[in-house]
């Protein structure tokens, strides 16, 4: 008997550590069993002690059943208790959870109402001219520096702004400037609906509007929507913008407007008074109609309109309009972009240096491998065809012609992080004095 | 003007809430919810997959008929955007827009855009297919897409538990 008794002591206390080392909760309940097991041990141990002493009576026996159940009692007690207690703490760790959870997203509420955000390229440029060494470029230069803070006073107001410093070095003699970019209050007026009121970007072309250095290929950006429509372009004034339905929208502006001077030969981008003291005795209308229904697609088109390009200083400078398409493309790892530009100017002094008609195009496919060398590290090709003429007028035509070849690659090193390069080839009309060929190499970001 | 005003669509704010969302997935009969702590490894693999900490120790899900439903959110550019996902056998049965809050990039909400997502599963940690993005919507794209892998990862999770 003895040896048996010390068998099953044996074999619980083996049962006890092996579950208690798995798993503590469950652990607690053999923990009772084991409570029950070495009472019985005892009963039978008293049993066995008495039965080599003497049998017991009957009332012994039903007294000690007596004080087995009441011990039984005791233990199913304790037992609901412990069970209880640990509901209690797993319901606990539950709502500590959930508190924290509701803190963090509080948290980020708050802060979320003041955000910050940028982009940034440094330009490595180093072209030749074969007909004028003069011109030669080699140049390194942090092109852009741009800062967004934007606030959210509430559901359907919000503040957007976008500073930027260029060329690194600003002053009085310095090549760089400060620039106010964006700076506007947008309102939801309906569900479908909002309206912008401030300095914002004008809806025209692709690069416009967006411009990170990770959305688009090659170092610098496109000469076609830099010279002619001229990017980046902003105004002061008002917009409302509208989802007409899935991928329609459109946008309607009235802003300040272009001021040209005959010393530019009425160039297009010269002409941008960057809301800076500017001459709003005219007003510019700008129309933007964009199409992203299908996945991929984006067609749009914009007509901007300026009662009067110099802003009534100069006899001979009328209206201008400005007429701009693009496609843009992108299925699986090809894209496409391509964009046409063309301003119509009144006057007879815009005449006069063949200004009158200002136009380009450009077409620029690409292929883009994914995670070609690691995971998350794209490397795209492209190629980009360009030409632009700001003198393309009666007596101007070809002779004022730009037109370009661009070739590179584009590797991300992180989605919001590329390095960029590019080769360049110009083939220009003969009135251009500067014909620019070379490599151009950059680095840039967003976040 | 009256015109742009009398439409009733958004372009920014709640498309659809959560409630409608789970009564559309379980044919108005939506489950309990169940928690997974974000934890160890699990939390790692979040991470690795959104490439930043996900914004909450737990995520909600909902379970039945072999079909699972999330409602996650993701960062577009600065403000959260609200996904539902419902997958059934591994695979991403629809995928919505339930709240968006950018400023740009809305069109991710198109029946013609989600629809590319429709019958996607995972391959390793990325989803087995090219998803065709929108001009000028880049960043709310990857928002989606990042949702849609970390769904399905999720999935798999809840599965092999």
């Amino acid at each position: 008997m003895r040896m048996i008794l010390i068998y099953n002591c044996k074999q619980f206390l083996f049962r006890f550590r092996f579950r208690f080392n798995n798993n503590f909760f469950k652990g607690v309940f053999i923990a009772m069993n084991i409570k029950k097991s070495v009472l019985t041990l005892a009963v039978l141990s008293a049993l066995s002690v008495s039965a080599m002493a003497a049998d017991p009576t009957n009332a012994e026996i039903m007294q000690m059943m007596q004080e087995m159940k009441e011990q039984m009692a005791d233990l199913k007690k304790e037992n609901e208790s412990l069970k209880g207690e640990v509901e209690d703490v797993a319901g606990s760790v539950d709502a500590v959870a959930d508190a924290t959870d509701e803190a963090i997203k509080a948290q980020v509420k708050l802060s979320n109402k003041t955000t910050i955000g940028g982009y940034g390229e440094l330009h490595y440029n180093a072209h030749r001219d074969d007909d004028n060494s003069e011109n030669h470029k080699s140049q390194i230069d942090f092109h852009r520096f741009v800062l967004f803070v934007n606030h959210e006073f509430n559901d359907k107001m919000r503040f957007v702004s976008e500073l930027e410093l260029e060329h690194s070095l600003s002053g009085e003699g310095q090549p760089g400037e400060v620039e106010l970019e964006q700076a506007y209050i947008q309102y939801d007026l309906t569900q479908k609906t909002n309206v912008v009121g401030g300095l914002f970007l004008i809806p025209v072309g692709i690069m416009n509007e967006t411009h990170e250095p990770p959305t688009f290929y090659g170092v610098e950006r496109n000469d076609v929507e830099k010279n002619i429509i001229p990017t980046t372009w902003w105004e002061g004034g008002a917009m409302v913008e509208h989802e007409f339905m899935d991928g329609l929208n459109a946008k309607v502006a009235i802003t300040s407007g272009l001021k040209s001077t005959g010393s530019s030969n009425y160039a297009v981008r010269k002409a941008r008074q960057k809301v800076a003291e500017a001459d709003a005795s005219t007003l510019a209308y700008t129309g933007n109609l964009k199409y992203t229904a299908v996945p991929g697609l984006e067609l749009a088109g914009t007509i901007n309109y300026q009662d009067n390009f110099c802003q009534d200083e100069i006899d001979g400078c009328g209206a201008a309009t400005l007429y701009e398409g693009h496609v843009v493309y992108n299925r699986a790892n090809f894209g496409l972009r391509a964009l046409y530009a063309w301003w119509d100017i009144d006057g007879s002094a815009v005449k006069a240096v063949s200004a009158d008609q200002q136009y380009g195009y450009y077409v620029e496919p690409s292929y883009r491998f994914n995670n070609l060398l690691t995971m998350n590290q794209d490397i795209g090709i492209f190629g980009r065809y360009a030409v632009w003429n700001n003198q393309d007028g009666s007596g101007g035509g070809s002779e004022y012609e730009y037109s370009q070849y661009n070739a590179g690659v584009n590797w991300w090193i992180d989605k919001d992080v590329v390095v960029k390069m590019d080769w360049q080839i110009q083939d220009n009309g003969s009135a251009i004095t500067k014909t620019l060929d070379g490599l151009n190499l950059g680095i840039g970001y967003q976040f | 003007m009256v015109i742009l005003l009398a439409s009733s669509l958004h372009a920014r704010g709640v498309y659809q809430t959560d409630k409608d969302f789970l009564d559309e997935v379980f044919d108005n009969a939506p489950p309990k919810s169940k928690k997974i702590m974000l934890v160890g490894k699990l939390r790692k693999s979040v991470e690795k997959i959104l490439e930043h900490p996900y914004g909450s120790l737990r995520i909600r899900y909902w379970k039945k008929d072999g079909r699972t439903a999330w409602i996650l959110q993701e960062i577009g550019k600065v403000e959260p955007i609200t996904f539902g996902v419902e997958i059934k056998d591994n695979q991403i049965q629809d995928i919505k827009v339930l709240e968006f809050r950018e400023i740009r990039g809305w069109e991710v909400r198109y029946p013609a855009f989600r629809k590319q997502f429709e019958g996607a599963s995972l391959d390793g940690m990325k989803l087995n297919r090219e998803v065709d993005g929108i001009s000028g919507a880049t960043l709310s794209v990857w928002a989606m897409t990042s949702i849609a892998e970390l769904s399905l990862f999720l999935d798999q999770y809840v599965k092999n538990k």
